[in-house]
């Protein structure tokens, strides 16, 4: 990993349809060199899935996001791993982490309706063993997700000069 | 006229980082709105005396020789009103940008060009400016990396300048404002070179590498006499900069390095895609190591550069700066600012593509 896959790996996150001709003229690379990077980046887990940023708000499906936080008993030997990775395997599961601070693992959930999220965490969530308490928070607004603005902003107009 | 793209402006496309626009709201809230210490605050030289000493191995004493000043076009203005006296002449290496030679004109010296040409990289030679150096010759105004042909001087570029200018006994004003903005290996100061340090003027500012062109912020920093000279010139003509462009420019040079290295990193992506462009539509055009500027030749095309300018934004509305306007060099050239978004730049291209080739279709009706 150098500094021209790191450029390579900022070019994709920001946009994964640029086309490999643009990348190499972007990065100083050959074509060939693009795709060898890529596919090797590919193969190694770096780059793990080729997406959108999505405003599910103004696609208005009517979902819900929340935030979970969960106090977790570890265990011996395995920590919060093993639980980890059950609750990882429910779909509604948008994101996972383990975090410092009041609780231990964060879940970014997403449901049809805050109803659907409340029995989601009352049925699936609370009763598993190790879970010691839970707390939901529906999301209200996003502004902006995954470095990308949501909300409109007027752009700023360069005013004339005269050089 | 509407739809225009501009690569006219020599302005960051980007706003002030937000931590920087944050620092001087909150000292706003906080009831900095006064003047301060002629030469700017101690907090702001003091950084830059810090940020130059680290970065370009170019130490300044904050209290003796360092001045901050209303951008670096006032800079410039107070450096050569300082050193110039009525009758001196003073070297300019052009193309440059518009307000050397006025500045000099102003001071009742005499401006001389010094050609910096395409085939040297748009770099100054000794041997251009050995030509150019009479026994009346001052100062020299030099910008590197440069406004309009991003070329950049090294270390042995400025050796052999810097025995020229010890031989003549001459002064050397260095406006260093795209400094950050280089991209193949590091920006080299002239000031480090010992043997031309006390007759250097370093000139630089915030408006170009921190996206700060509205807070008006740019300093000299030379020897200590000469610094006095300059500092009387400006506390009659500007007093001070003003108090909440020093308290972000400061703000700048405490936190504001990611956000500027992040924006370094883009104009090097915009560069190299604009460049690219040029040269496949037949404008060549070396690869600039520094600035914001891309300058290629239009001598392909047939027009002179006053001409493909105007025929280019009166067709296609792209806004393009003709590079005789900038010094005789420039003649053949035009300046475009890749200081814009890759999609206008790319939008820019195709623009000049249609252009080019709406004109190889008209020549061939006429010659028919």
């Amino acid at each position: 990993m150098d500094e021209k896959d790191r450029t390579l790996l900022h070019l994709l996150e920001e946009n994964c349809r640029t086309p490999i001709s643009e990348l190499a003229v972007l990065a100083e690379m050959s074509e060939q060199d693009v795709k060898k990077r890529i596919a090797w980046l590919e193969s190694t887990g770096v780059i793990r899935r080729y997406g959108a940023v999505i405003d599910w708000e103004r696609a208005g499906n009517g979902n819900v996001t929340s935030v979970i936080d969960l106090k977790v008993s570890p265990e011996r030997d395995f920590g919060y791993d093993r639980i980890a990775e059950r609750i990882a395997r429910f779909p509604q599961v948008r994101s996972l982490r383990l975090m410092t601070g009041t609780y231990d693992l964060q879940l970014l959930v997403t449901g049809s309706s805050m109803h659907e999220i409340a029995r989601f965490v009352a049925e699936q969530i609370a009763p598993m063993d190790r879970i010691r308490e839970t707390a939901t928070h529906i999301t209200m607004k996003t502004y902006k997700e995954n470095g990308t603005t949501f909300a409109e902003r007027e752009e700023v107009e360069r005013l004339p000069y005269s050089f | 006229m509407e739809d225009v793209i501009s690569l006219g402006v020599g302005e960051p496309d980007f706003v002030t980082p937000w931590c920087v626009c944050e620092a001087a709201i909150y000292s706003i809230e906080q009831g900095s709105t006064t003047y301060t210490s002629n030469k700017g605050t101690p907090q702001l030289r003091g950084a830059i005396s810090h940020y130059l000493g680290t970065r370009f191995g170019t130490p300044y004493d904050p209290e003796e020789e360092v001045i901050v000043t209303c951008g670096v076009s006032e800079a410039a203005d107070i450096a050569i009103r300082a050193v110039v006296d009525p009758g001196d002449e003073v070297l300019v290496a052009e193309p440059c940008y518009v307000s050397y030679i006025p500045c000099v004109t102003l001071a009742g010296g005499t401006p001389v060009s010094v050609p910096c040409r395409a085939e040297d990289e748009f770099r100054l030679t000794a041997d251009a400016l050995a030509e150019k150096i009479t026994p009346r010759t001052k100062a020299l105004v030099a910008n590197f990396p440069n406004n309009p042909t991003g070329g950049v001087m090294g270390e042995s570029d400025w050796r052999a300048v810097a025995d020229l200018l010890v031989d003549h006994d001459l002064l050397l004003i260095s406006d260093e404002v795209y400094a950050e903005l280089t991209y193949d290996g590091d920006h080299f100061s002239p000031a480090r070179i010992p043997e031309i340090r006390d007759r250097t003027i370093t000139l630089n500012g915030f408006s170009k590498a921190f996206a700060m062109t509205g807070w008006r912020i740019g300093y000299l920093c030379a020897p200590r006499e000469i610094t006095a000279a300059a500092l009387k010139i400006h506390q009659y003509v500007a007093l001070c900069a003003p108090i909440m462009g020093q308290v972000a420019a400061y703000e700048a040079l405490r936190i504001g390095e990611a956000e500027k290295d992040a924006m370094v990193r883009e104009y090097r992506l915009r560069r190299n895609l604009f460049v690219d462009g040029l040269n496949k539509l037949g404008l060549s055009c070396h690869l600039p190591k520094g600035a914001f500027y891309a300058f290629p030749s239009v001598e392909s095309t047939g027009m002179s550069d006053t001409e493909f300018a105007e025929a280019l934004l009166r067709e296609q509305h792209v806004a393009v700066v003709p590079g005789s306007v900038l010094g005789p060099s420039g003649l053949g050239h035009v300046r475009c600012a890749y200081a814009v978004s890759r999609d206008h730049l790319k939008d820019a291209l195709s623009r000049m593509e249609a252009f080019l080739e709406s004109r190889k279709l008209s020549e061939q009706i006429s010659s028919n």
